[in-house]
Order: structure tokens, then sequence, then C-alpha cells
């Protein structure tokens, strides 16, 4: 039990990496406010959690809501040790700059890259009167070097691995360790946006023989590798670790 | 024969610092100079000095924040010079705190200078430049978007979207002949570099660990960066393209 008696936020926790870090943080003994803004992947999550956890439905990129989350934590299960920032959006067409209009640049900006720091914000508090705390981040491959089609959200994910790194600076004296994770070659339509476009039988199939043909070790990444990666993290484990960007892309970079 | 001989450069944020240095610069190789500030008095100035040394040149007051106004003034440059070649964006906006200090307000103040802007010009320009068989993108980037410095959350986080922002422009737009880059500079004597030690407990204190971390022992000149930023914008560097390119007296090689 790698996180016995922890109390952990997990923002995004209906689905994919979001969901079975939930999860396995629980396994781990942790009581976990599962944070989403869909109501049924939400509920879903907490009810395969059970008693260890509290679906509160929030937009995290909403200064109200981040702190609602953070209150809920405090209120129902006393306290917060973890706080994982995983929710993340992307746009379902190719965003090069031209193309993007400002309110779809606005929003993923917002989610993305201003969502952790109104989560942080109101964490930031908590931990630091207690002289601890773990602050785990999604960022992405997109964060380290960029992807065709991908203008927003590889500036937002490029600001989260930044502030990652500001925010270790800061509160590493406050024993609070701040890390991002890395996650490329995932198993879901965040790459390639050109691909994704087309809707055509067997194109998906082909898109991700795409991109296992970049990945080393020859698979995509699961929602479990992330969330491995994770509990890493939140864990003792990585206790001298603060400030990286862990990359968890099956050797994509390393090419 | 100056090395941008014949070509428009827009500025912007070229009112002082590092802006009024890279306008300073271009306008001696040659190039057309749209001098872009939010305040008319600074921009003035630069133009006054481009056109007493012979250069060429306009000035337009723009808040780069705002659509409407980068429209404009992108109309602007084109009805006086029917192209735009060169474009460095230079505005960025200081006064970031440590993430628990920080207001929302202050956070997108931050994001929107430093990062928004970017994309705004971008967005209204990259589409001239493609009319026009190519052109040259530089962004002023900052070291914190490559490593931290205490009590910078917002600026570090916009600064970083910025440099990947870059790269991923590189990525789209290299192929269509436009090269896109950022210079990453340290700590250079600038007003604004003024500002941020005034508006710190204990001015001195910040001074001396903040040069301790440059190995060549001094802080950078606003000239320094326009020489950089000049040789991305010239043909001298016509195979680099989504580089982040650190002006830093050695601040990021410990």
């Amino acid at each position: 039990m790698r996180l016995k008696d922890k109390v952990a936020i997990v923002t995004g926790a209906g689905s994919s990496i979001g969901q079975e870090s939930a999860i396995l943080f629980a396994n781990e003994g942790a009581r976990v406010i599962v944070a989403e803004i869909n109501d049924d992947a939400g509920q879903e999550t907490a009810e395969r959690i059970g008693k260890n956890a509290l679906f509160v439905k929030i937009d995290v990129s909403s200064w109200e809501d981040t702190k609602r989350m953070v209150k809920s934590a405090v209120d129902h299960f006393g306290g917060l040790d973890i706080l994982f920032n995983n929710a993340g959006i992307d746009l379902p067409y190719a965003t090069t700059v031209v193309d993007t209009e400002i309110s779809d640049w606005e929003r993923i900006i917002n989610i993305n890259l201003k969502g952790v720091f109104l989560g942080v914000h109101h964490a930031l508090p908590i931990m630091m009167a207690q002289n601890s705390g773990v602050i785990i981040s999604t960022a992405s491959r997109a964060g380290l070097g960029a992807t065709k089609g991908e203008a927003a959200y590889c500036a937002s994910k490029g600001g989260v691995v930044s502030l990652t790194r500001q925010l270790a600076i800061d509160y590493g004296k406050y024993n609070i360790r701040v890390n991002s994770i890395c996650p490329g070659g995932i198993d879901r339509p965040t790459i390639d946006r050109s691909e994704f476009l087309d809707q055509s039988v067997g194109a998906l199939e082909r898109r991700n023989e795409q991109i296992i043909q970049k990945v080393p070790i020859g698979r995509l990444c699961s929602p479990q590798d992330v969330a491995q990666a994770a509990l890493y993290l939140a864990s003792d484990a990585s206790a001298y670790v603060t400030g990286t960007a862990l990359v968890v892309d099956g050797g994509g970079l390393a090419l | 024969m100056g090395l941008l001989e014949g070509r428009v450069a827009i500025v912007t944020g070229a009112g002082s610092g590092i802006g009024k240095a890279t306008a300073l610069r271009m306008s001696q190789e040659g190039a057309k100079m749209v001098v872009v500030d939010i305040v008319p008095d600074a921009g003035q100035e630069t133009l006054a000095t481009i056109k007493e040394r012979g250069a060429e040149g306009i000035f337009i007051e723009t808040d780069v924040t705002n659509s409407d106004h980068v429209e404009r003034m992108v109309d602007t440059v084109q009805s006086n010079y029917g192209q735009i070649n060169i474009l460095h964006n230079n505005v960025g906006v200081g006064g970031s705190k440590s993430a628990h200090d920080t207001t929302e307000e202050n956070w997108d103040r931050i994001i929107n200078g430093c990062l928004k802007s970017v994309f705004l010009c971008c967005r209204t320009i990259i589409p001239l430049m493609l009319k026009n068989d190519g052109g040259n993108i530089i962004n002023t980037a900052s070291v914190l978007g490559l490593v931290a410095s205490p009590k910078q959350s917002a600026y570090c986080a916009a600064k970083g979207a910025l440099v990947l922002l870059t790269k991923q422009m590189a990525v789209d737009y290299s192929v269509q002949g436009i090269r896109i880059n950022c210079v990453c500079p340290s700590d250079i004597s600038t007003p604004t570099h003024q500002r941020f030690f005034a508006s710190r407990e204990d001015p001195e204190a910040v001074r001396r660990s903040l040069m301790e971390r440059h190995p060549i022992n001094r802080f950078g000149k606003p000239e320094e960066v326009a020489e950089a930023v000049l040789w991305l914008a010239s043909d001298s560097s016509s195979f680099v393209t989504g580089v982040a390119l650190p002006v830093d007296g050695g601040l990021t090689a410990w």
C-alpha cells in the first residue's frame, strides 16, 4: 500500500489516464476526489472505487470550481496530500496557428494550462501549512517537442512543463514535490490531427500503426503505463524527485 | 548592401529594451521598420531615431493582446508597404509571483501579454507571408521558458508555452518557407529589468543571486539580443528553424 491514508485529487478522472490513476491510487490505499466535468464518467469512476472515492463535478478552468474541489477534499477526507492535474483537451481539427479559432485557443490554454495553475493555487496553502504535498500534472511528449497541426496543444503542454519546474523551485522548501508526466504514443487521438480527421474505415488502425513505427518499444502507450508513472511520483519512492518532466513514451523521444 | 535590404520588418514592443535595440539594428541593415508599441511616446522615439539615421519606418500604436488592434496594425502595414517579411514578436509582460500569491487577473495578464499576443500576430500575419512565398518570425521567449526561477509562476508558464509554440509553428510552416525561431534572453539591462528589481523586497540580494547564475558574470545588453535576432532574421541562418537560442551569458549551461 504505497499511498496508505493519503488523500488525492485526480482531475479528468472520468476516463483514460485519470480514471486508471484514480483507481490505482485507491488500490494503493488513497482516498480519492474524482474531479470530472462529465457526470456519467465521474460517477462511473467513483462507483468502481467505492467508499474511498467522492465524485466532484468541476470545470478545471474555473476559479470557483477548483476552489470547491480542494475544499471537498478537506471537508470529506480531512486533508489533501496529492493533487494530480490530469484534465486536458484537444481539438477535433488540425490546429495550425492560422486555422485555430481564437475561442478554441483560449479554451485549450484555459483548460490545459490555467487549469493546472488554478488547482495548484488552491491546493498550495493546505500543503504549505502541513509542510508536505505532491503535485503531478499530465503534460505531454508534445510539451517537449512539437507535433504537426497541434499549435494550441503544444503551447499549452510546453507551458505545463515549464510551470512545473517553476513550482518545484518555489515550494521545495515546504517539502512539496512538483513533477509532470509526458506521455507519448498514446492510444487516443491526440497525435497528428490530420490523420485523426480521416474517419474512413481502418484510418485509426493506420494512424496507430504509424505511431508504433516511431516507438522503439513497439506498442502504443496505455493509460495504465501513465498511471504507474503517476503512482511513482505520488509515492515516497520518488522522495528526491521534483521539477522533472517524466517521459513515458516507449522511447519515442530517444529516436 | 545590408543583410535585410528591402525587407519589411515588424517589431512589437519596439519602444524600449530589446525591441528598440532590434528595430534599430534591423533598420541599420536596410529593413523598412514597423515600430509597434502600446506606448505612443516610446514608439515615436524609436521611429525618430531610425529616421535620424536615414532609414525608413512607421510607428503603429497597438495593443497586441487585442485581435482587432492586431488586424488594424497589419492592415496599416499592408497599405504602407504591401508586404511583411519579418515579424519579431517581442512584447512581454512581467510582474509574476509565486503560484499561491498569483491572482487570476495577474495570471491572465501575463499569459495574454507573453503568449496570446504571439498567437494573434502569427495567426494574422502568417497567411500574408504564405502568399508572399515565405517569411521569418522570431519570438522573444526567455531562459525562463527553459529553466525556472523563484516567484515567476505565470511568466515561466507563458515562456515555456511560447518556446513550444515556436517549435510547433516551425514544424507546420518551415516547408512553406517561413522559418520560426525564438531567442531566450536571461537578465538583460532594460527598463523592464529595472522594474523587476524595483518590485522585489531586497533588490540588491536578487541582483546578486541572479548575477551568480551567469557564468559570464554580468547581465546582457539589449544590443546583444538584437544581434541574435538579426542573425535569425537574416539569410545567414537559412537552415535554422524551430530553435530556442539562449542569449544568456551561460546561464543555462550549468
